[in-house]
Formats: structure tokens, C-alpha cells, sequence
């Protein structure tokens, strides 16, 4: 009990109003499949990279993108829980910041990894998927949801309405998912460009994804990016682990 | 031994000092009322005894630990039920208490029965699984109070425990509040600003204005510190000398055709004096109540700082739903 139990506690509150609010797996699958669907094949119709449909080239692009926008609105709620002053609660117990924190960053990830699930399902019908691909695509969403969710929570803890964090967020995911290569591959581009999406962490994990995914060699190689992941993760945590501790 | 040790007490914002050098002892088991007006500091020492708030300087004890130092400790000996209900609305009554225990390490053995205990005592059984978003606002504040005392706190803070509720309901909570802090041998520090309210629940009351503490004792002796009821006659010719020579008459003033007499306990004295007087035309008794001992402590500060009583105590009572 103790500490571990205030963080499954926090994450099974998490797990439940994700379960009653079924409309967030519905809207937060709407758009990649839109992507998937309209500019897949709208693009996809004049576009080819290599031997591969367009569709299938974006797919892994749009799975992350799928994680990285969930990840990130996840720190929507707790401005919410905040406005609502259900965060008073959690915030009074005993409960150390640190646990709360993983706590809301194990329910975001859920929420993530489930929603990524259902994607996949729905992707049998656009790109070739083997089970090294799925496992690959769980595993590297998990990660980057792991730094997303906690990015999203760190942002979101020092707002007090929505409409601020949304401003900001919005700010946030649309240069990462452009920049990413999840619609391009990056090696033709200008230096200057490619130089800024080598900032991007998504960048690494669509590479890593699409060449599993594919069968392609990665443009980066695989060590490294899954080095970047796993580091930007673990650095998101220990920002939104401090974010948490000054928040009042 | 006292269940709450204040010392000093301070919380400065800026140039506003919120909390002003609070001196407090509440004792095992009272039932302690924080008054003031809107503003007057009462949140604001309530968040600091309950840690969410770091006090400027000066520091308490709550249950034996100190704020400053103990917050874990303090944290876990502590319930809170806030101004602003913080019940997660799309959670049913059981899971919300549920989440608290987890939030305060309560063993699971203990958990299932603790819950149905306090459904029980908050009649709250029948709707234990129903969604909180559907329930009013008093079953709310009725869970709230079940899961302020889920983890067997010693001392539960109430903020305004019946702002917003009508009055059947504030009825309601005040007595379900009477009863536990009998049946659980809970310590309760509440704040209001219904007077009367206070007046029926509190063993103790501590006025607060400006951030201090202007009066401190039982609703009885503060009422009585006033001097004594009033009775108020129409009456021609009193005999005043002869009223003055009774015991239990403190003041007795004549003014055109009117008799004020400040008098202990006047519903009992009334048929004697009474039966002293002839041709009484009209009586009127007043006892005092909590809030003209507010008055009379905070009034009169109103009055010095501000030159303008009038205005100052008819906004009061305009507040206070004009009761008189």
C-alpha cells in the first residue's frame, strides 16, 4: 500500500473516466483516420516513395502522430480536474507530488496505448502489419507517450483554463507532427529544415517504426533512435515530476 | 491535550496580511467555529493547518504535528471538506471513497467496512454506486463529509460546509455533522458565517476579522458578555426604581412612553416583571444572538476605520440574510 497504492488509485480514477467518456477513443481516432483516408489517398494518388503505397509509407508517420496529439491533450485534464477542483482532493492527501505525477502519467499512457490499439486494428485495412510491427508500434508509442503525457502535464499544471492550454499545446504538436517525416522522408530535405527536424524527438520514432514497419533500412540507425526515445522520455519525466512539485 | 496549537500564526500576500499572528488552542473533541466576514482570514488559516498552504511565519500543531516541518504527518491526521465541493462527478459514491482510501493508505480489510459504515451514517446506502453527477447538492456535501472521515482523521476541517445548500438541507448537515463528531470522536474546526448556525453546533467560537482573532469563547458566554437580554415595553408610568432593585435587572431606561430593560435570562423574569407593571401596551424580548456579538466586536472597528456605521451594519445584515 502506501505510495504505490495512491498511484494506482490516481491511475485507476484515470482508467475509469476514460472508460465512461467512450467519445475521447472515438474523436482521437477520427482525425488519423482522416489523414489516413483523405490525404493517404488524395496524396497517395499522385505521390509514391519507393515500392511502397503512399498510404502505407504515412501510416506508421500517423501512429505516432495518433500518440503524440493524445499525449499531449492528456494534460487537458488535469487543468480540467483542476477547474472542477476534483485535484484539490489528490492534492491535499498524503500522497507525494512524485506518485501523483506517475500516477496521472500511467493513466495517460493507458489511455494512449489503448487508443493506438484500435488504430492498429483499423490500419489492417491501409499497410501491410506483421507482429514484429505491431509489438514495434506498442512499444515505441508507449515510450513516446510516456514523454508526451508527461510534457502535456507539466504544461498543464501551471494553467488555470483550457482555452490557454489548448493555445499552447496546439503550438506545440503541429510544428512536432510536420516536422516528424511522418509525411515525407526527411533525407531529401534542405539542410536547414532537416537540421530542425532532428530536434524533433518524433522524428526518431517514426524512422524506427517505419523501417520495422516496412522492412526498410532507417535512416538513423535503429540504436540511436530508440536511444533518443527512451532519453526523452526519461528527461520528460523528471521535468514534469519538478512541474508537479510547485504546483499549488 | 490539545488537538490543534496555533502560534503566531501569520500569512502574508503582498501588502495584505490575510492571517495576522493568530494565537489558537482547539481541545480533543470540540466542535470549533471560525466566524468572520467574507475575507476576514478563516481559508486562508485553514489552508495552512492543513498544509497546502506554507504560513510567513509563526507555525501550529495539528494533532501533535508541526506544519512546517510534519506536513506528511499532518496531512494524514487531517480531513478536509472544501468550500468548493472537489467530489470527481463522474465516479459513483463508492469509488470516490474508494480513491480516498487509496489516497490515504486505508488498508483494504479496513476499506469495505469503513465505506459502508459511513454510507450508513451519511444515509447515503441506496445510492452507493449511482454516478455523484446526479446527486444533489446536499447528498454531495453528505459524501464529502463520509470521505473527509474515511481514514479516521483527528481533527476534520469544514469550509463553509453549507454555503449554497437552502435551509432544510443546511439543517440536514448540520446535524450529521453534531453526529459525528460525537459518534467518531472527531475533533471539527469549521468555518461560516452563519451565525446562528454556529451559535446551535459550536462549543467554541473564535471571531476573526481583519486576520485576528477579536473574540474567543463558548456562544453562551459571547452572547452574554453582551450584558444580558432585552425587553422592550410600551408602558406610561413604570415604577423603574422598583424594577431596578430586582436581581436579575441590569439597566432599566425609560424613553417617551418606552421601557428598555437589559435583564438575565428574560423569557424566564418576563411574567414577574410583568405582573410589576400596569397597563403594559406592547412587549417585545430580545436575546441576543451571535450576530450582534459580531457586531458589537466588529462593528465598532468598522466604525473607527471607516466612520460610517450605519452603512456598515446594514450591509452586514443585508449579508447575513437581515437576520436580527
Amino acid at each position: 500500500m502506501g505510495v504505490l497504492g495512491g498511484v494506482y488509485g490516481i491511475w485507476l480514477r484515470e482508467f475509469k473516466v476514460f472508460q465512461r467518456e467512450k467519445s475521447r477513443v472515438i474523436s482521437s481516432i477520427i482525425t488519423p483516420l482522416m489523414w489516413m483516408v483523405i490525404v493517404g489517398s488524395g496524396l497517395g494518388a499522385s505521390v509514391k516513395f519507393g515500392d511502397y503505397s503512399y498510404q502505407s509509407f504515412i501510416f506508421p508517420g500517423i501512429v505516432m502522430m495518433l500518440a503524440l496529439f493524445s499525449s499531449m491533450f492528456f494534460g487537458l485534464y488535469i487543468v480540467w480536474d483542476r477547474k472542477i477542483d476534483v485535484l484539490k482532493e489528490v492534492l491535499v492527501s498524503p500522497v507525494p507530488r512524485t506518485a501523483i505525477f506517475f500516477g496521472k502519467v500511467l493513466g495517460g499512457c493507458t489511455d494512449v496505448l489503448l487508443q493506438v490499439v484500435v488504430f492498429l486494428v483499423i490500419g489492417v485495412f491501409f499497410a501491410p502489419l506483421t507482429v514484429a510491427s505491431v509489438v514495434a508500434a506498442l512499444f515505441i508509442a508507449m515510450v513516446i507517450a510516456i514523454g508526451m503525457v508527461s510534457v502535456g502535464l507539466a504544461i498543464g499544471s501551471f494553467f488555470e483554463s483550457l482555452e490557454g492550454f489548448q493555445v499552447i499545446i496546439s503550438f506545440l504538436v503541429f510544428p512536432l507532427f510536420f516536422l516528424s517525416g511522418a509525411l515525407y522522408p526527411i533525407e531529401p530535405l534542405p539542410s536547414w529544415l532537416k537540421a530542425v527536424a532532428y530536434i524533433d524527438p518524433l522524428t526518431y520514432a517514426v524512422d524506427a517504426l517505419r523501417s520495422i514497419q516496412l522492412g526498410l533500412p532507417s535512416v538513423i540507425p535503429l540504436p540511436v533512435d530508440f536511444a533518443v526515445i527512451i532519453g526523452f522520455a526519461a528527461s520528460m519525466i523528471l521535468i514534469g515530476t519538478l512541474a508537479f512539485k510547485r504546483m499549488r | 491535550m490539545a488537538m490543534i496549537e496555533i502560534q503566531n500564526l501569520t500569512k502574508r500576500f503582498g501588502e495584505l496580511t490575510a492571517v495576522d499572528s493568530i494565537n489558537l488552542k482547539v481541545e480533543k473533541g470540540e466542535i470549533f467555529g471560525l466566524l468572520g466576514p467574507n475575507g476576514a482570514g478563516k481559508t486562508t488559516t485553514i489552508n495552512m493547518l492543513v498544509t497546502l498552504l506554507a504560513p510567513t511565519s509563526g507555525t501550529a500543531k495539528v494533532n501533535g504535528f508541526d506544519i512546517r516541518t510534519q506536513a506528511g504527518k499532518v496531512r494524514q491526521s487531517v480531513g478536509i471538506v472544501f468550500q468548493d465541493p472537489s467530489l470527481d462527478t463522474i465516479l459513483t459514491a463508492r469509488e470516490n471513497l474508494e480513491l480516498h482510501a487509496r489516497l490515504y493508505s486505508v488498508p483494504r480489510d479496513v476499506r469495505e467496512k469503513r465505506i459502508e459504515e459511513l454510507l450508513a451514517l451519511m444515509d447515503l446506502q441506496g445510492r452507493a454506486d449511482n454516478i455523484v453527477k446526479h446527486f444533489s447538492g446536499g447528498m454531495r456535501r453528505r459524501l464529502e463529509l463520509a470521505r473527509g472521515l474515511l481514514h479516521h482523521p483527528s481533527v476534520l476541517f469544514l469550509d463553509e460546509p453549507t454555503l449554497g445548500l437552502d435551509p432544510q438541507t443546511r439543517e440536514l448537515t448540520w446535524r450529521y455533522i453534531k453526529t459525528v463528531a460525537a459518534q467518531q470522536q472527531t475533533t471539527v474546526v469549521l468555518t461560516t458565517h452563519y451565525m446562528d448556525e454556529a451559535d446551535q453546533v459550536c462549543d467554541r467560537i473564535g471571531i476573526v476579522d481583519h486576520g485576528k482573532v477579536i473574540a474567543l469563547d463558548t456562544p453562551v458566554n459571547l452572547r452574554e458578555g453582551l450584558g444580558g437580554d432585552l425587553i422592550y415595553l410600551t408602558v406610561a408610568s413604570p415604577d423603574v426604581d422598583r424594577l431596578k432593585r430586582l436581581s436579575y435587572v441590569k439597566k432599566a431606561e425609560v424613553a417617551d412612553g418606552h421601557l428598555s430593560l437589559t435583564v438575565e435570562n428574560a423569557p424566564v423574569h418576563l411574567p414577574e416583571v410583568l405582573s410589576l407593571l400596569k397597563d403594559v401596551k406592547s412587549v417585545e424580548v430580545r436575546i441576543p444572538t451571535l450576530n450582534d456579538v459580531f457586531l458589537r466586536y466588529t462593528g465598532r472597528k468598522i466604525r473607527v476605520e471607516e466612520g460610517d456605521s450605519g452603512w456598515a451594519e446594514a450591509a452586514w445584515r443585508f449579508q447575513t440574510g437581515g437576520r436580527d
